[in-house]
């Protein structure tokens, strides 16, 4: 009965980023999370009577510089709205958004794919409002507020359906996270909320050659990217099932609101009044529109920075590096930079790369910070790479002296030598030590000399013996050099 | 006379704005309300053509502030208006479907 059934997955993300000002949207409390409840509350975010808020600077320029990041077109007026709401989280019953005039609209982001290909996902609008504080539901037949978070910059980000697999929404929630990280406008956790994804799903089904919608569910209550995920490959099972079962199509239903249960790894049903989504918009009188010259808009311009697909994809054809590779340079701004400058200090980038990922992240995870703020700088991290480049020091003697030059400010030339870890190239001192193994093996150089299987083996092993009596300082590349020539 | 308004939606509208209405209320309001509409719709006789809608009674834009921490009221003078408070959160009526959230 199945078998003669297609379907295509729609998803459209509404995300919301709180912006890491220093200070709330229209009141100079502070943005703590972690603090005392109802701590950093003043009369405007009460909702008092008489109060009047007033812009914050810098999260109006955090947005404008993400809508540049965006690709938005990015408004030159732009005004404030209020939006009905009624939950104690916010006291002034409603809440401060934007609605026909929103700060940028008209962009694209695009999204690395497994497949190492790139995906432009439309954005519709990316604007700026106030977040609400937080209800918390107690065991009791009542329930907690704190208004801590009350007037939090939030900046909404509404996609356009774009997207058609969990993978897909996924990819793009994590390049959202890395983009506005190097933007330094929010630390965009997940699990701190300061990065919420609300998915809208519904399926295109193709039955007997006829196309039937499902309705579309909204799912929230994401607290990772796993949950984002699953969230989405989940309800694409359960619409199809659904659908199957029932024949349940978008016309026979409405928009519902689901909520995401991780213990289960399920979505659920939520109650939503019906009445709940007559925001009744209109235009703050308490705030005044913002207009954006061309100079202001330059100057906001020259924030940017190279936004890290657009590095990950030149690492891959400027550095051959692998993709793989390149997105882990480029996960944070600060890693992807000191990359770069140790390279442009002289050091190989598949070299600096590998000391990098293989050594210098594992050190700067214990250490609990960036690698950037280790110990180390770029120019003695290029060094290194030449050392190990030139055959002065072996690989794994480089992953050594990178650890030691966590510890200390010494330079990668001094740790080597106070350790004892420069190999031996000199030609003329390696040949005598090779002719002495040599006459100590005489069984392995007729091995080798009389080729096949044995050959290679008796090879690596007057290699090893070599590499032994110098106690592991000889440069094997050297040293395998000598061996071709004596026993050819 | 036509009213402007009609009894169902000044109940929509007290449905929506939380207040609970008495059916003598709703029928005063009506009629309040119709008048003030009434009044208004003189606009529609203006040609607004090549008229920018207004975003803003003042002309004045780009009202900003500084992004600089100020005290808050801290957490005993927050609380000190609210009706009731679970030590340090104000207290609520249960909220049932919880919809809240930005
Ligand atoms: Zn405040």
């Amino acid at each position: 009965m199945t078998s003669d059934i297609s379907y295509k997955v729609i998803v459209g993300l509404e995300i919301h980023v709180q912006l890491c000002t220093q200070t709330k949207m229209f009141c100079g409390c502070a943005l703590q999370f972690g603090a005392q409840p109802n701590s950093r509350v003043c009369p405007v975010c009460l909702g008092m009577p008489g109060v009047l808020p007033v812009m914050n600077k810098h999260a109006y320029e955090y947005s404008v510089l993400v809508g540049l990041a965006l690709n938005c077109k990015v408004a030159g007026f732009t005004k404030w709205d209020r939006k009905s709401y009624y939950y104690p989280d916010l006291p002034k019953n409603y809440q401060i958004s934007q609605y026909d005039l929103p700060l940028s609209e008209n962009g694209f982001i695009e999204i690395p794919l497994e497949s190492g290909e790139t995906k432009r996902i439309r954005i519709t609008r990316a604007h700026l409002e106030e977040d609400a504080g937080k209800n918390l539901h107690t065991a009791g037949n009542f329930s907690q507020v704190d208004l801590n978070r009350t007037g939090t910059p939030l900046l909404e980000i509404v996609t356009e359906p774009d997207m058609s697999s969990g993978a897909e929404v996924k990819a793009l929630a994590v390049e959202l996270q890395r983009m506005v990280r190097y933007l330094g406008v929010s630390e965009a956790d997940m699990q701190k909320g300061h990065m919420r994804f609300e998915p809208n799903i519904n399926l295109v089904i193709t039955k007997g050659g006829k196309e039937h919608k499902t309705a579309i569910v909204e799912v929230k209550n994401l607290n990772s990217f796993r949950a984002l995920e699953r969230s989405v490959d989940y309800e694409v099972q359960r619409q199809l099932d659904e659908f199957i079962d029932s024949g349940k199509v978008m016309e026979m239903g409405n928009k519902s609101t689901r909520g995401w249960d991780d213990d289960k790894q399920m979505t659920v049903l939520q109650r939503v009044k019906e009445e709940a989504h007559d925001y009744r918009y209109f235009p703050d009188p308490d705030l005044l529109p913002v207009e954006l010259d061309d100079a202001w808009l330059e100057q906001i311009k020259s924030q940017l920075c190279e936004l890290p697909i657009k590095k990950q994809i030149r690492y891959v054809s400027e550095y051959k590096l692998s993709d793989y590779d390149a997105g882990v340079l480029t996960a944070d701004r600060s890693t992807a930079e000191f990359f770069e400058e140790a390279v442009k200090a002289g050091g190989d980038p598949k070299r600096v790369c590998n000391l990098i990922t293989q050594v210098g992240l594992k050190l700067a995870n214990e250490a609990g910070c960036g690698i950037a703020e280790l110990s180390l700088t770029a120019e003695n991290m290029s060094e290194l790479a030449k050392m190990i480049d030139d055959g002065q020091v072996s690989a794994s003697a480089g992953n050594t002296i990178l650890e030691q030059m966590t510890k200390t400010d010494k330079a990668a030339q001094v740790i080597a030598e106070e350790l004892n870890l420069i190999q031996k190239s000199d030609a003329g001192e390696l040949e005598g030590i090779v002719e002495k193994v040599l006459a100590e093996n005489p069984k392995a150089v007729e091995d080798v000399k009389s080729g096949g299987k044995k050959s290679k083996k008796a090879q690596g092993f007057l290699l090893g013996q070599v590499i032994q009596k110098t106690k592991g300082q000889a440069n094997p590349k050297v040293v395998s050099e000598i061996l071709s020539k004596k026993l050819s | 006379m036509s009213e402007k308004i009609d009894q169902a939606q000044v109940k929509k509208v007290a449905m929506l704005s939380r207040l609970d209405l008495t059916d003598s209320e709703v029928a005063e309001f009506t009629t309040q309300l119709s008048a003030i509409l009434e009044y208004v719709e003189k606009m529609n006789t203006l040609d607004t053509e090549n008229v920018q809608p207004l975003a803003h009674c003042l002309p004045i834009t780009n009202c900003f502030r500084d992004d600089v921490v100020k005290e808050s009221l801290g957490t005993e003078k927050v609380l000190a208006n609210a009706p009731q408070r679970d030590e340090e959160f104000f207290k609520v009526p249960k909220i049932l479907d919880d919809n809240s959230g930005a």
